[in-house]
């Protein structure tokens, strides 16, 4: 199963949206948890549907929008999205309604829009597209459900463009609540520094991140999805390893074959571990990247990576913002100076260490 | 790459019974679950009829074969309850024989924690064992509680497309086995009754005040229900040697693209839904012998759906009953729930029937059954389940074929 990824919209606490730029610039947050630099939705959206909406249902369809831009294609045979917490907000927002006023004078808005499949569906409404319409809600297997689904549905042969997403929000009371039970570091660490951390906890992140998947290459192609692989709650590292190679040598490919590996690393004491035994044996000849400083910790960060990955082929630099330390392997330099080409490119996420994924991505 | 899905266990809990044979009981002898809630505390507890199951969480862990102390949300626990029955009737000892996944569906996940205690997780001075439900708020979580205690490890998925999940989760699982990724899939669904939906359906003033009349020309509104079911799917190799309970021969998927809560009048996406479905295994709709129908019992649901029958159809609609009488409208499990119902309606040649129906409706071609009807062979089953988000979902179960 394979896809080529033909279009990217997304939303993220860096400068993601609306660019070409790759991570020139690293945005600072100061913060503890990540927001999403939002652009205005203007352009997206009619301003008076605008304001009873929800950041995420906002964010989902500008990212998406100029997703579809991006690949030039108009409506999706299939739409796949992936949230872990769905709509956020607006959940939270009937959810203290009903505790305050203690189940009386509710109005349905915030009710309405606070299933879990309203992205989606918000998407498809808009576009008035009938076709296929799934969202996952697996915590840190959302995103990799959607992409699997997303792999399928080409593969069975009827569909040209899936529409493929992931996408989660933070509020500030739900940071709170999470914070309770340690997700969180009690210090504000500066975005260069999460790496060296030594303390236990992430930050918190959000965004959201749309592709279209593909069955044929096009002017716009960043790169060709070769496969997909989750691991639930892995009991060693020999078993990571051998799903790892279980999906490279479906595609022909070893370890040595990957130039880049980009890492879920967050900075969390407790779980960090396992990206640097696969860092320093399994990929010790691949350069070395990570993502989790820029953006943040969250379920669907996963999407984050994924396009990070489609960058990285299609630019075939790799920004000095993501590079680990002195990972200088193959001719890269850490100034994102072009060096041997970038032709395998894997990702390596996990959620809370329970719920691993693999994406292997080519050039093509 | 296996060409049939089978299914060969099947478990389920609802207001009408805690396991598949009182279940069957219940459908049989007409007796509706619908009733008053005492499990949750509600300033609508007197006056808004539900379909509870009736346990307490405490019964609910014991129930599940579980010690107090591993108790879990009323999702997770109705979920897995069911989850256990299914494997136990699928016969399957050795969970490990072959790639095994489960896909599971939920609409509010661990919400009915979340109520009650979050105010207690914003207060720090406050401390508890109750912690451990945070993250038990995810929908995600009942998953993989369910995924732990049965050892499924392979492959976890959890789909909310509000009240079309579990037939989503259960279209996903068979693609899964087609596509040679997985063997064998614990597919289905779990939700339990929560203030969040109850308030939130009723601030949408869709809830009946009296036990629902799904197709009658006065219905007023749903019921909610709580519930869980799950069955299992299998490719023909891990099936092998096994009684085959029924098969899943069609699956379709379509977006309504209309509302966000409301369906077309003209049901565009069940359609759509439903024609896919007959599809996959080239049926046509006169090989349809029953219908068990989404049929919520909301003015608009039942005609939106009911049209899109009687086109699809072309108004030569055969049996047809909606059972969310008894069970409620058990959201993210409605569609597993009765795709259980379906299971039983083939293996014992019934159709049960459409409760408290009185008047047809004028827009439509077509009269649900009314009575319990046997005797009539029944080979090929649709099942209708559609959502918010214009999520709509058609199942196709199938005789099995020696």
């Amino acid at each position: 199963m394979e896809g080529f990824i033909n279009g990217i919209g997304i939303i993220s606490p860096q400068k993601t949206f609306g660019t070409d730029d790759f991570l020139s610039e690293v945005v600072e947050h100061n913060s503890k948890s990540l927001r999403c630099i939002e652009p205005s939705y203007k352009e997206f959206l009619n301003p008076v549907l605008a304001r009873r909406m929800a950041r995420i249902i906002k964010m989902g369809i500008a990212a998406s929008n100029v997703c579809f831009k991006d690949a030039k294609v108009e409506i999706p045979d299939a739409i796949m999205t992936g949230t872990a917490l769905g709509c956020l907000e607006d959940t939270e927002k009937f959810l203290l309604a009903i505790i305050e006023n203690d189940e009386q004078f509710l109005t349905p808005t915030s009710f309405i829009q606070s299933t879990h499949n309203t992205v989606s569906a918000q998407i498809a409404l808009q576009l008035k597209c009938m076709n296929y319409n799934f969202t996952y809600v697996h915590k840190g297997f959302s995103f990799e459900s959607a992409v699997l689904d997303g792999l399928m549905t080409l593969a069975e042969g009827e569909a040209k463009n899936v529409l493929v997403g992931g996408h989660d929000e933070m509020t500030d009371k739900y940071y709170r609540v999470c914070d309770r039970i340690g997700y969180f570091k009690e210090e504000t660490v500066p975005t260069m520094e999460l790496i060296n951390s030594k303390t236990n906890g992430s930050i918190a992140g959000e965004g959201a991140a749309f592709f279209v998947l593909s069955n044929a290459k096009s002017e716009s192609t960043y790169a060709k999805l070769r496969g997909i692989k989750t691991i639930y709650k892995p009991k060693s590292n020999q078993e990571i390893e051998s799903k790892i190679t279980e999906l490279l040598s479906s595609n022909g490919l070893t370890a040595n074959d990957i130039d880049v590996v980009v890492y879920g690393i967050n900075g969390d004491a407790r779980f960090d571990k396992t990206y640097y035994h696969l860092k320093d044996n399994f990929f010790k000849n691949s350069t070395a990247t990570y993502f989790k400083h820029l953006c943040g910790e969250y379920q669907t960060a996963g999407s984050f990576a994924f396009w990070v990955a489609s960058k990285l082929i299609k630019t075939q630099s790799i920004p000095s913002a993501i590079l680990i330390g002195d990972s200088r392997s193959r001719g890269f330099t850490s100034d994102g100076e072009q060096g041997l080409a970038i032709k395998n490119v894997l990702i390596y996420n996990t959620f809370l260490d329970s719920d691993h994924s693999v994406f292997l991505l080519s050039q093509c | 790459m296996s060409s049939k899905i089978y299914i060969t266990g099947m478990g389920v809990i609802s207001a009408i019974g805690n396991n598949v044979a009182e279940s069957f009981a219940s459908l049989e002898n007409l007796k509706s679950g619908v009733g008053m809630l005492d499990n949750i505390r509600s300033r609508h507890q007197d006056h808004i009829p539900v379909a509870e199951v009736k346990a307490t969480n405490e019964e609910l862990t014991i129930m599940a074969g579980l010690t107090l102390d591993q108790q879990s949300t009323r999702t997770a626990l109705l979920g897995l309850i069911a989850a256990k029955e299914a494997v136990r009737s699928a016969g399957i000892k050795d969970i490990k024989e072959f790639r095994t996944g489960i896909i599971s569906a939920t609409s509010v996940g661990g919400m009915g924690m979340t109520e009650n205690l979050w105010n207690d997780y914003l207060d720090t001075e406050k401390t508890g064992p109750w912690l451990k439900y945070i993250e038990a708020h995810e929908c995600g979580d009942s998953t993989e509680f369910i995924a732990d205690a049965l050892g499924v490890k392979d492959y976890l998925s959890t789909i909310s497309t509000a009240c079309s999940s579990s037939a989503n989760s259960i279209m996903f699982g068979a693609r899964l086995i087609k596509h040679g990724l997985l063997d064998r899939v614990i597919v289905g669904g779990t939700d339990s009754m929560t203030r969040f939906t109850i308030n939130g359906f009723n601030t949408l003033m869709i809830l009946d005040k009296e036990q629902c009349k799904p197709f009658d020309a006065n219905r007023q509104g749903l019921n909610l229900g709580e519930g869980a079911g799950f069955i299992v799917l299998e490719s023909e190799k891990a099936a092998k040697g096994k009684e085959i309970l029924a098969e899943l021969s069609g699956y379709g998927n379509s977006n309504d693209a209309f509302h966000q809560t409301a369906s077309s009048p003209d049901g565009a996406g069940a359609y759509l839904a439903m024609e896919k479905a007959l599809k996959i295994n080239g049926l046509k709709p006169s090989d349809i012998d029953y219908i068990n129908a989404h049929g919520t019992g909301t003015s608009i649901n039942d005609l939106s759906e009911g049209t899109a029958i009687d086109k699809l159809f072309s108004k030569n609609v055969p049996s047809i009953s909606s059972t969310k009488a008894y069970t409620g409208h058990t959201l993210g499990a409605c569609a597993v729930i009765e795709a259980v119902f379906s299971i039983l309606s083939i293996k014992h040649n019934t159709i049960f029937p459409n409760l408290n129906y009185k008047t047809s409706m004028e827009e439509l071609s077509f009269k649900p059954t009314t009575v319990l009807e046997k005797g009539k062979k029944i080979n090929n089953v649709l099942s209708n389940s559609f959502g918010f988000g214009g999520n709509t979902s058609a199942l196709i179960f199938s005789r099995h074929q020696q």
